[in-house]
């Protein structure tokens, strides 16, 4: 067996936080170098399953780390059709987190990033996703479980790494059937080639490493390991020493990019995506990754929060970046709108339904 | 002895049953896992709790063995 050391963890997030930052360089957003949430909204919005302008691109980021997962599980034989788990209801959790996410502007990932580039919104918000997993520990200990995944015809692992290459082909020949934005973050791009080729190397780091955002901090409460916790530290200081190094940091919580500063939505838009990633099995980065590997039920996931991305644009549930009254700290607009407020305590009243609904008392009480 | 199968559960669930199982202390117990994750996690959450387990692979599973 090959042995897995946390450095495969540290280094992996390291190389995304090295990468995020390339992104940006040659043309991401700023402080969106990889975003899973925005990256799979924008891709929503190329599809047209809905229609804000800004957002709407086929991100060759979330093609590029399937298919290096499946490169890489074809490679060594990881590679294997499974599913059936809770399928419906892992649809919808999906869906939540992306809401959630959405709400803060952010997955976890781009949470980190956040944090990196000195956005303090980010690291309020980090409150509301520790507290997140907290509660989705908390089903954990009372036995909570999507139930067991079943081998299935190895088609069907291999039909979402297979409509990525369909994606990306449509992309590359800039297909007239998707839509593209011509303003705002959509319109922000790194070249094809090279959000594609970082991303593959990045899609097969993760899939040997193991690194899940959330599984990070999970696994300091319910095992106290801190295995995967590394990768979020790889990220946040090899893209804080790039953020400084190019000249990227700005602490503070106002005029940050593509953020807003309410508190209290920043941190509960986080707690859905906290929760529901326990209660998942893992953070949305880690749900592509897992795809690629042949995961139908991570695939079930990834297409939640592709509706859940459209529902948010769709149904006004998405927040914006602050809007200042010009040459002040003043906010006249922007933030958490009054859709995306009620969405979030209802994805946060589903989800604690859901825990408890799936959720059997263990005969033997886990400790701390 | 006692078998626990955690075949197709997802994480973190098998290393929990693994776990459980070291609090209820009854040793020897063999745990069942179908897939590489859960194999490590199990394998790493006995090394770092001092537990002897050892590996055997089968044809289309694992199965991790708790002597104590």
């Amino acid at each position: 067996m090959k042995k897995l050391t946390k450095l495969a963890v540290l280094l992996t997030g390291a190389a995304i936080g090295f990468a995020a930052i390339l992104l940006v360089i040659t043309g991401n957003p700023a402080n969106m170098g990889i975003c899973i949430a925005c990256f799979i909204r924008d891709t929503a919005g190329a599809l047209k399953l809905h229609t804000a302008a800004p957002v709407q691109y086929v991100r060759p980021e979330i093609i590029g780390l399937i298919l290096g997962s499946f490169a890489i599980s074809l490679a060594t034989k990881e590679f294997r059709a499974r599913g059936g788990s809770s399928p419906l209801t892992r649809f919808v959790l999906g869906a939540l987190v992306m809401i959630g996410a959405l709400v803060f502007l952010g997955c976890p990932l781009r949470m980190v990033l956040r944090m990196a580039a000195g956005d303090l919104n980010a690291w309020i918000g980090l409150v509301g996703f520790v507290l997140g997993i907290y509660i989705g520990t908390l089903f954990l200990r009372r036995g909570f479980s999507l139930g067991r995944t079943h081998k299935l015809n190895n088609f069907e692992g291999a039909f979402m790494p297979g409509l990525q290459v369909v994606l990306f082909i449509m992309l590359a020949v800039s297909s007239p059937l998707l839509a593209y934005s011509e303003a705002g973050p959509g319109s922000m791009r790194a070249p094809i080639w090279i959000a594609l080729g970082l991303t593959f190397v990045l899609g097969i780091f993760a899939q040997r490493s193991r690194i899940c955002q959330a599984g990070g901090i999970r696994d300091v409460f319910m095992i106290r390991d801190l295995h995967l916790f590394w990768g979020n530290i790889g990220i946040l200081v090899v893209a804080f020493v790039f953020n400084i190094a190019t000249n990227r940091f700005n602490l503070g919580l106002y005029h940050q990019p593509v953020a807003h500063s309410q508190w209290i939505w920043n941190v509960l838009g986080l707690m859905v995506v906290g929760f529901g990633s326990v209660l998942l099995g893992g953070c949305p980065m880690r749900q592509l990754v897992l795809t690629g590997t042949g995961n139908v039920d991570s695939a079930i996931t990834v297409l939640g929060l592709l509706v859940g991305a459209a529902v948010s644009h769709n149904f006004g549930l998405a927040s914006s970046g602050d809007v200042y009254e010009e040459g002040t700290h003043i906010v006249v607009g922007g933030g958490a709108t009054p859709g995306g407020r009620i969405a979030v305590i209802v994805a946060l009243a589903l989800m604690i339904l859901i825990g408890f609904f799936y959720s059997k008392k263990p005969k033997t009480k886990i400790s701390q | 002895m006692k078998v626990i199968d955690a075949k197709g559960l997802s994480c973190p669930e098998p290393v929990l049953l693994a776990k459980q199982a070291v609090a209820e202390g009854e040793y020897p117990f063999q745990i069942l896992v179908d897939d590489e994750t859960p194999r490590e996690n199990i394998l790493r959450f006995a090394k770092n709790n001092d537990h002897h387990a050892s590996l055997i692979e089968k044809d289309d599973h694992y199965v991790i063995e708790f002597i104590r």
